[in-house]
């Protein structure tokens, strides 16, 4: 299979101080769905950030390799960057009130995606943003056309959003949290229709997510970041079948999962908290709060195979025992 | 035993302006709401966003006046009590600790505002209390002389039970606790709130849009819809055996961790609910994937469910 993204040892730094994502690697295969799961301050958001070259002010971005279908990313400059964004790749984000213009109409907003990409006229453009929106299940999209964002429901906005970023025929979709800020029964069906979607139009999907059980249901590889590393990589099966690293195994073990509940039973939960990487960081991030972290963790850790696509970053060897159900 | 909290036919309306010209528009946030929470139990309370579960929380917690009906907690109006009796015997906690302490404030100042606002207790007292409340949810001395801003999102959710807890209320309610946080934090947060209902004989109205969580800690739970409680019933059973059809497209739209499965549909359609229009007869039926002809005019009348549940539902 070939990869649309391949990002390889991803350094961001901001201030030249704090380390955000410290040698990331994963790749977005053709036609998949690709979760990068953490919890907030590991470095997601940053991560996709990077490549589509919208770091805020102040971060620093170097990598050994970026590359979206064989073009290298790292050498585009940042009018070549600008051509390529919205247009074969596009974002959605988790609010989309604030990342849509309330001065503007949704129709106006959704033209211009296009006619600054393909050129063409505004009224086929229009034509184009209605056709989308019918796509993506939107009714009586002439009558949307006119609205502003405000007149709409959050789930209603968010399927603009996406209707938005499939307005130049993109090959890859970075969602980041796009379903955080709706209602769960919302949220199923934004995920329903992001999965259609990627049928239809043979999307790639970088899904950014702290939520396990969306990533259960949609990806097919799963990246998990903790501290700015990638600490385990594994095809969505494998990951839940026979996590390896503690932190992942620490995180599953935290969501409840209906009918499965013990109520006397307290939920498996991660003591401590997340340590702020300096510049001078070595080792393991996470043996502060792991179970089984020695004096070796300090050192440098190996990352160890557990399958042809599934790895991780820790001193054990894999431990093919199944999860217990929580 | 007297119930913790009692409310009986219990309404909301709010008064709004839709336009420059148009005319004052009546929404009913919560309309003929009745429950009773046993003392030492957790009552959960779900629903989507704008279904007046956090009105309905605000109305027990004395800080919205009920347009009709009553709200009895531990056996006393709560309009009758002064503020200060009232802080001694509900409390809140709100979703998110950042914006409900006060950023210029030290945690352990934060915390012994209650004790300091009753006007009764000694500098020394207070002081004792604020450090014991403090070390029974897991915050050192040292973080009590921080500023929220320093303190991670789990901690400051701490700060907040402490605030909550420091007058030793009979009954909390906790308006979408954990919803701000990870979910390892999210865990120890529960876990805590587990801990200090079972050692202290609290009481939770514990309000989310979670339906695992709710499960974890609820003993019961109640499904509001536009401003209704469509489905009460006992956690088991009503998890187990779901009686309205809008409590299961809830309880589908729960994506458990379980690879393979997909994402279900469940068929709710695109018409989000709008408290400023309710539909006539069942309010549920534009989204309803069984409904009939008669659930599109006759609004539906409460009907018991075993074990010692209610639902509104012609079908169910």
């Amino acid at each position: 299979m070939s990869a649309l993204l391949e990002v390889e040892e991803l350094q961001v730094t901001f201030g030249g101080r704090t380390a955000a994502v410290r040698s990331a690697s994963f790749r977005v295969e053709k036609g998949e769905t690709h979760c990068l799961v953490g919890e907030s301050g590991c470095g997601k958001s940053v991560t996709a950030l990077a490549v589509m070259s919208l770091l805020a002010r102040g971060g620093q971005r170097s990598a050994k390799k970026m590359s979206f279908a064989g073009t290298d990313l790292t050498s585009l400059s940042d009018r070549e960057m600008a051509r390529l964004r919205g247009n074969r790749m596009a974002m959605i984000f988790q609010e989309p009130m604030t990342s849509l213009n309330p001065a503007f109409t949704i129709g106006s907003q959704m033209a211009e995606v296009l006619t600054r990409h393909k050129g063409g006229s505004r009224a086929a453009a229009l034509d184009r943003a209605a056709e989308l929106m019918g796509r993506v299940g939107i009714t009586a999209p002439g009558m949307r056309l006119g609205q502003f964002p405000h007149q709409l429901s959050g789930g209603l906005r968010q399927r603009v959003m996406i209707a938005m970023a499939l307005m130049c025929d993109p090959e890859l979709l970075i969602a980041d949290e796009p379903t955080t800020a709706l209602d769960v029964t919302v949220q199923a069906q934004i995920l329903r229709l992001l999965a259609n979607l990627k049928r239809e139009f043979g999307l790639s999907i970088l899904l950014i997510t702290h939520d396990l059980g969306i990533v259960a249901r949609v990806a097919d590889h799963v990246s998990v970041m903790y501290a700015g590393e990638v600490v385990e990589r594994a095809t969505t099966a494998q990951l839940f079948r026979s996590p390896q690293h503690p932190y992942t195994r620490g995180l599953l073990s935290c969501v409840p999962v209906p009918g499965r509940v013990q109520r006397d039973r307290p939920l498996g939960s991660i003591p401590g908290v997340v340590p702020a990487i300096g510049s001078g960081f070595a080792g393991c991030a996470f043996r502060s709060r792991c179970a089984h972290a020695d004096e070796t963790c300090a050192r440098a850790i190996p990352r160890r195979q557990a399958g042809d696509a599934h790895d991780y970053l820790c001193r054990l060897e894999p431990d093919w025992a199944e999860l217990q159900p929580a | 035993m007297t119930a913790a909290i009692e409310v009986e036919n219990l309404r909301c309306e709010f008064r709004v302006h839709t336009g420059l010209m148009s005319a004052e528009k009546r929404v009913v946030a919560v309309d003929d709401v009745t429950f009773s929470v046993p003392a030492g139990s957790v009552l959960g309370v779900v629903g989507e966003s704008g279904c007046g579960k956090s009105t309905l929380a605000r109305m027990i917690l004395g800080l919205l006046k009920p347009t009709a009906g009553t709200v009895l907690v531990d056996g006393k109006r709560l309009f009758d009590l002064d503020r200060k009796a009232r802080a001694r015997l509900i409390q809140p906690v709100f979703q998110d600790p950042f914006a409900s302490l006060n950023p210029r404030r030290r945690i352990k100042d934060i915390v012994a505002l209650p004790l300091a606002a009753q006007g009764t207790f000694s500098r020394a007292e207070i002081e004792r209390r604020v450090a014991r409340i403090l070390e029974r949810v897991g915050l050192s001395a040292a973080m009590g002389e921080r500023m929220p801003a320093q303190l991670s999102g789990g901690q400051r959710q701490r700060a907040a039970i402490a605030r909550a807890l420091v007058l030793e209320p009979r009954i909390v309610i906790c308006d979408e606790p954990t919803s701000a946080l990870d979910v390892s934090v999210q865990a120890q947060i529960l876990n805590l709130l587990a801990d200090l209902r079972r050692d202290l004989g609290l009481t939770y109205l514990f309000i989310s849009h979670n339906l695992a969580v709710v499960e974890h800690v609820a003993s019961e739970v109640a499904v509001m819809y536009l401003g209704r409680i469509v489905e009460r019933n006992e956690t088991d059973a009503l998890f187990r055996e779901p009686g309205h059809p809008y409590t299961k497209a809830l309880l589908e739209s729960v994506l458990t961790p379980e690879p393979g499965k997909g994402v279900p549909d469940i068929g709710l359609g695109d018409a989000m609910p709008d408290p400023a229009n309710i539909p006539p007869g069942c309010r549920f039926n534009p989204r309803c994937r069984i409904a009939v002809e008669r659930c599109r005019h006759e609004a539906p009348t409460r009907m018991v469910r075993p074990p010692q549940g209610m639902v509104e539902c012609h079908l169910a």
